[in-house]
């Protein structure tokens, strides 16, 4: 943390953790008869519950989207740049409300978690969670938190999905959905990707069929190759060509094998950080409710017969140089969004950090949003 | 509001689905939303535009009519599809002329007269490309590469067979004024056209 508090961030915050003792029915046809999520807010709900903002993380994000957990911490939360006082997400007007997911690695129930029936954990067991129960698990939570309707949900890349799902799960509970980086559906080259992440998961001998918590051991290697071949896909050409070019660690080629490219290096250790960090079973579930995500599949793959059941309004941004999901995927949302009637408004930025570009602030990225986000809070009298 | 936006407004229904090319900062489709419970969007390319559109309340999709059209939108989308202001600088108006009115039923087009009498008188005096306060361009940097007169504009609608609903011609600011109702292509300065397919 800086030596003070920014006068834009949320400050220290603290998580929370709500219980849920009625069994919820999931999307593959089993139940978790409990569980927990882990939550963060920002911000004050005002009188009639009408200021309430959904923050939805991806892949490897979780709760803490903003804030210091205490004065020690390095790094603010994952979506810090966008959510504090005067900040697009303006935790002076909004209640923001930002949740790990069922199946997570950060205090949610997840594949880590002790199953109450056999009192180890879960591991492979773990059912597979999809979008649409995020959302519904979310929803529960709206319940326990007494909000009946979110003024926004937002959220980038399988954030946005979640967004997505809520518009069509939920439409009278949403007024806004905010749809950044994300996409329709995976294509078959996003669904490859993950199924090489997933490969090097599972074949890791240190991952012991998914069991690896009852060895002590975790797969580290197979982790961190998935994370490698994922950080890929979430910076461009140009931002890695800008950070390391064909930089070496030394002077000269040593003829060896060894990391010798700076980027090598980079990703060596984020690899390495992140196998340390994230629970490899929550990965497997985490990309594989990437690839199931498809709303228009019950819709005869009619996208805008999907959006047909939506009622809210729709933002949605991309970036020019993503290319996990390009511009023209989120032009595919807002055409069927078009066809079906609903509002929406669309803007592509131009950035050049690639998919992660979601999480950069740029000035037009948080013109647009702030520019948004204000007139739903307008909207909502906050 | 301008008088050419007042004079538009009269041409949309109630309940309208309105699609507006280019539409600027959104003071239309926020007036028609506002004042006709209009429904629909912008299409802008200008970033400042689109922020101010968002912030409003104005759907505003970021789309180039140039390069892109409007092949997203399917037939009989909407109940009018304007275009203030824009006819001149895009690259096949004529184009822009036949999708506007197949994913709309009508069609309301402004845009500047190049046989506006001051503009004649220009060229004819110095010989030179016209340039006039509404018109401020050199002949390399013009944003407007299209430049036609009323009668032209006219014998487009009859060669593709629209029909040319109503006609009013404005000054440069905008103003109504009956000289230039008196003799259109040489005393008036900008059209307002409200089109339609023939028999459509």
């Amino acid at each position: 943390m800086p030596e003070s508090l920014p006068t834009d961030s949320v400050g220290i915050v603290t998580p929370q953790t709500l219980h849920f003792d009625t069994p919820i029915n999931l999307a593959c046809n089993r139940t978790l008869d409990q569980y927990d999520l882990v939550y963060e807010t920002y911000g004050t709900l005002n009188a009639d519950a009408s200021n309430a903002v959904l923050i939805c993380h991806a892949l490897s994000g979780h709760h803490h989207a903003a804030g210091y957990h205490s004065a020690d911490d390095r790094k603010p939360g994952w979506w810090d740049s966008c959510i504090g006082p005067g900040k697009p997400i303006d935790t002076d007007r909004f209640f923001v409300v930002s949740v790990n997911n069922l199946g997570g690695c950060h205090g949610s129930t997840g594949p880590a978690s002790i199953n109450p029936a056999t009192g180890k954990p879960y591991g492979p067991d773990f059912p597979v969670i999809t979008v649409r129960d995020w959302t519904q698990s979310q929803a529960l939570l709206a319940d326990r938190l007494g909000i009946q309707c979110w003024s926004a949900v937002v959220g980038g890349s399988l954030g946005g999905m979640q967004a997505l799902q809520w518009s069509l799960d939920y439409p009278d509970r949403i007024r806004h959905s905010v749809v950044i980086a994300s996409t329709p559906r995976l294509s078959a080259q996003n669904i490859a990707f993950n199924e090489v992440a997933r490969q090097a998961i599972t074949s890791d001998q240190e991952f012991y069929g998914g069991h690896y918590y009852e060895h002590n051991t975790l797969p580290r290697r197979g982790l961190m190759l998935a994370r490698m071949v994922g950080h890929i896909t979430y910076l461009s050409d140009a931002s890695m060509g800008e950070k390391f070019g064909r930089e070496l660690r030394d002077q000269a080629y040593k003829f060896g094998y060894d990391a010798e490219f700076q980027v090598e290096s980079y990703l060596r250790y984020q690899g390495e950080r992140f196998s340390e960090t994230f629970d490899a079973n929550t990965y497997l579930l985490m990309t594989r409710a990437l690839d199931y995500f498809d709303p228009a599949y019950e819709h005869d793959n009619d996208l805008a017969k999907a959006f047909m059941k939506a009622s809210c309004e729709f933002l949605v941004l991309s970036f020019s140089t993503d290319w996990r999901f390009i511009p023209a995927r989120s032009e595919e949302l807002v055409n069927a969004m078009i066809a079906a009637r609903r509002k929406v408004s669309y803007a592509e930025i131009d950035a050049p950090w690639g998919h992660d570009a979601f999480l950069i602030p740029t000035p037009r990225y948080t013109d647009v949003f702030h520019a948004y986000m204000d007139r739903v809070a307008r909207e909502v009298g906050a | 509001m301008r008088t050419d936006l007042k004079i538009i407004e009269q041409w949309i229904n109630s309940g309208s689905h309105v699609l507006d090319l280019g539409c600027g900062d959104g003071t239309l489709l926020d007036y028609l939303q506002r004042e006709k419970q209009a429904t629909g969007f912008g299409l802008e390319i200008n970033q400042d535009h689109i922020t101010t559109c968002m912030g409003r309340g104005v759907s505003v999709i970021e789309q180039n009519l140039d390069t892109q059209g409007l092949g997203n939108f399917e037939d009989h989308t909407f109940d009018t599809v304007l275009m203030t202001q824009a006819l001149q600088a895009v690259r096949r108006p004529d184009m822009v002329l036949d999708e506007m009115l197949r994913v709309g039923r009508e069609g309301i087009v402004t845009f500047p007269n190049f046989a506006y009498w001051k503009l004649r008188w220009y060229l004819i005096r110095r010989g030179r490309m016209p340039e006039s306060e509404t018109l401020p361009y050199k002949w390399y940097n013009t944003p407007n590469i299209h430049l036609c007169t009323f009668k032209d504009f006219e014998a487009l609608c009859y060669r593709k067979g629209f029909q040319i609903l109503n006609r009013t011609v404005v000054d440069g600011e905008h103003q109504d004024h009956w000289l230039s109702r008196l003799w259109p292509n040489m005393l008036g300065q900008i059209a307002i056209y409200r089109i339609t397919r023939k028999g459509g």
